[in-house]
């Protein structure tokens, strides 16, 4: 009985005899099946990440303008000069306020697509949603410095409706204000709202369609205000997703290079320090150890996620 | 904000359904904006519908040299993430083991840490190896963002899909390749397909890294960039922002469609 197995299995052909190895041996065929994508993570990302962090040692010669080989921590302790501990600070309150803004916004869109909304109308809300967050981040940015220009469609409103004065009003407050819409911190603060707001809206949608229907009913007939049900019912139970929303918002806006070129007043954000001080400057060293800042704000901001139980919310 | 009356599909507060639709409207003026101003021109002062821009856009080389070598980086990109995703799903999905998190997490950093980051490192890495800016290197920084994309899609589906299929292929005598061909890849198509959409658009798309990777190439999310600055050239920054714009809604919209009614709807998560 033995002999014939192994007679018809040496007569098996090559791929059958492999199949039946891989099957056997599953540790094997694992190892066979993750070596590339390990590889082409474990190398080419990961190493560059470590690549990355090893020249935020390196010494940067401002005279000479040349980076040498000398490890050092100077440029994480000029991370804590007044100078760049204020674009620290600036990107981090942006990101708060963009966060807190996204989340406000977000939640009547997901609220009223996940309990109103008919079959049809949560498949045109899905769509509607998608549609902009994949929609090509530059040409949202451009269309929002044409909408915010001073020849720009708001302005034309804002000039037919009267309320040029209300603007300039709120345009003249310091920490939000600026020359125009299109150079002021509250114009930036509108994209950076409006580019990231659908991150937030599907992880609310997504929490928010777990939350069964009858617990809210039950909350009404135990006689609780449609308030209390939504802050000790609703809220406690949606949060993990508000939570997962923000971690796309948050980071999103900490590393974001580009929109504090295009809209808003001059002050360098983390992103656009890092860019400057690679670029132009070639100080890579320093904009290595920059790049450390919104590491660490994200995993800070992770690990408080994880404990929210954001991360089954995703 | 919740029903008075016991019914489940009662009509929603008029507040509310003004916030929502509201914020549709939010999410979509700019996109309009951009449709708008790229039928319209403005010729002192009065304005009319025309096509000329797109004639002019088309005729311009290079638009027509930038979309090209999006479109090839997308593809290759796509086909590199196609092969590494359904790996590690085809791996992870079934299995338990020491350092699994560590790998999901992984597939994940590079969208989850801001772009910048993952642009940077990959441009000193570069830097290092002395490795020529190019073609080669936009692929492969677009690669390993776009590798979770099709394992979200593809790990969820693999997921679903019951394991005595594959047992009765083999016992049947079936070797791993043509289990391969006629059971396991049929099931995963449509998954396959949905996740390869996403990360083409996404690549398409790209900016933030591409910037740090591309050298001295072009790409169509550069070319935009670099627009900015030429405000006179407007009108065929407006032709070509709406083309982009057409380019990956279509792939987005077939994805939802393709994955409509399953657990995981492409793209929830990006």
């Amino acid at each position: 009985m033995q002999s014939t197995t192994i007679t018809a299995d040496t007569s098996k052909p090559f791929g059958r005899k492999l199949s039946n190895t891989l099957y056997r041996k599953s540790n094997l065929f694992l190892f066979l099946l993750l070596t590339p994508p390990l590889l082409w993570f474990g190398v080419v990302y990961l190493g560059s990440l470590f690549a990355l962090l090893w020249q935020s040692f390196y010494t940067f010669d401002s005279f000479s303008m040349a980076v040498s080989n000398d490890l050092t921590l100077e440029n994480y302790h000029s991370l804590f000069d007044a100078t760049n501990l204020d674009i620290i600070l600036r990107t981090l309150s942006m990101a708060i306020a963009v966060t807190l803004a996204c989340a406000c916004m977000a939640f009547p869109i997901a609220y009223y697509m996940t309990r109103y909304g008919s079959r049809a109308e949560k498949g045109l809300f899905y769509i509607a949603v998608m549609l902009p967050m994949w929609a090509s981040y530059i040409v949202k940015t451009y269309a929002w410095t044409v909408i915010l220009s001073q020849q720009g469609i708001l302005y034309w409103c804002i000039n037919h409706l009267g309320l040029s004065n209300a603007l300039n009003h709120v345009l003249q407050i310091p920490a939000i204000g600026g020359n125009t819409l299109a150079t002021s911190n509250l114009g930036r603060f509108i994209v950076f709202t409006y580019i990231w707001l659908p991150f937030m809206i599907l992880p609310i949608q997504a929490a928010l369609e777990r939350v069964p229907t009858n617990l809210l009913q039950a909350s009404a007939d135990l006689g609780a205000k449609p308030a209390q049900t939504f802050r000790r019912v609703l809220l406690p139970l949606v949060f993990p997703g508000i939570v997962a929303g923000s971690i796309f918002t948050f980071s999103l806006t900490l590393g974001d290079y580009i929109i504090p070129q295009l809209i808003g007043p001059s002050g360098l954000y983390i992103g656009t320090m890092v860019y400057t001080m690679q670029g132009s400057v070639g100080n890579m060293p320093l904009a290595a150890a920059f790049t450390v800042v919104p590491i660490t704000l994200i995993f800070i901001y992770l690990s408080l996620a994880k404990r929210a139980g954001a991360f089954d919310a995703l | 904000m919740h029903s008075k009356n016991n019914q489940n599909q009662s009509s929603a507060p008029i507040w509310l359904k003004t916030l929502a639709y509201g914020g549709l409207v939010f999410l979509h003026f700019p996109i309009v904006v951009i449709v708008i101003n790229a039928f319209v021109a403005g010729d002192g002062g009065s304005t009319h519908f025309t096509l000329r821009w797109f004639h002019a856009a088309f005729a311009r080389e290079d638009v027509m040299s930038a979309i090209v070598l999006s479109l090839k980086v997308a593809t290759v990109a796509t086909l590199l993430a196609i092969i590494m995703g359904t790996m590690t799903a085809a791996a992870l999905y079934r299995r338990n083991f020491f350092g699994k998190e560590a790998i999901t997490t992984m597939l994940i950093l590079p969208i989850a840490l801001p772009g910048i980051i993952t642009g940077i490192a990959l441009l000193s890495a570069m830097n290092i190896l002395d490795i020529t800016l190019g073609f080669l290197t936009i692929v492969v920084s677009h690669a390993t963002f776009c590798v979770v994309m099709i394992y979200n899609n593809v790990v969820a589906r693999f997921r679903r899909m019951p394991h005595n299929l594959i047992e009765a292929s083999m016992d049947l005598g079936a070797d791993g390749l043509t289990t391969f061909r006629f059971i396991v890849l049929p099931q995963l198509a449509t998954a396959l397909l949905a996740g390869a959409l996403l990360a083409f658009a996404l690549s398409f798309d790209e900016l933030i890294v591409t910037i740090f990777t591309a050298g001295h190439e072009v790409t169509l999310p550069i070319w935009l960039l670099n627009q900015l600055s030429r405000p006179r050239d407007a009108a065929i920054t407006n032709v070509v922002a709406m083309m982009v714009m057409l380019i990956t809604a279509i792939p987005i919209i077939a994805a939802y469609y393709l994955t409509r009614g399953t657990e995981s709807i492409a793209g929830s998560s990006r």
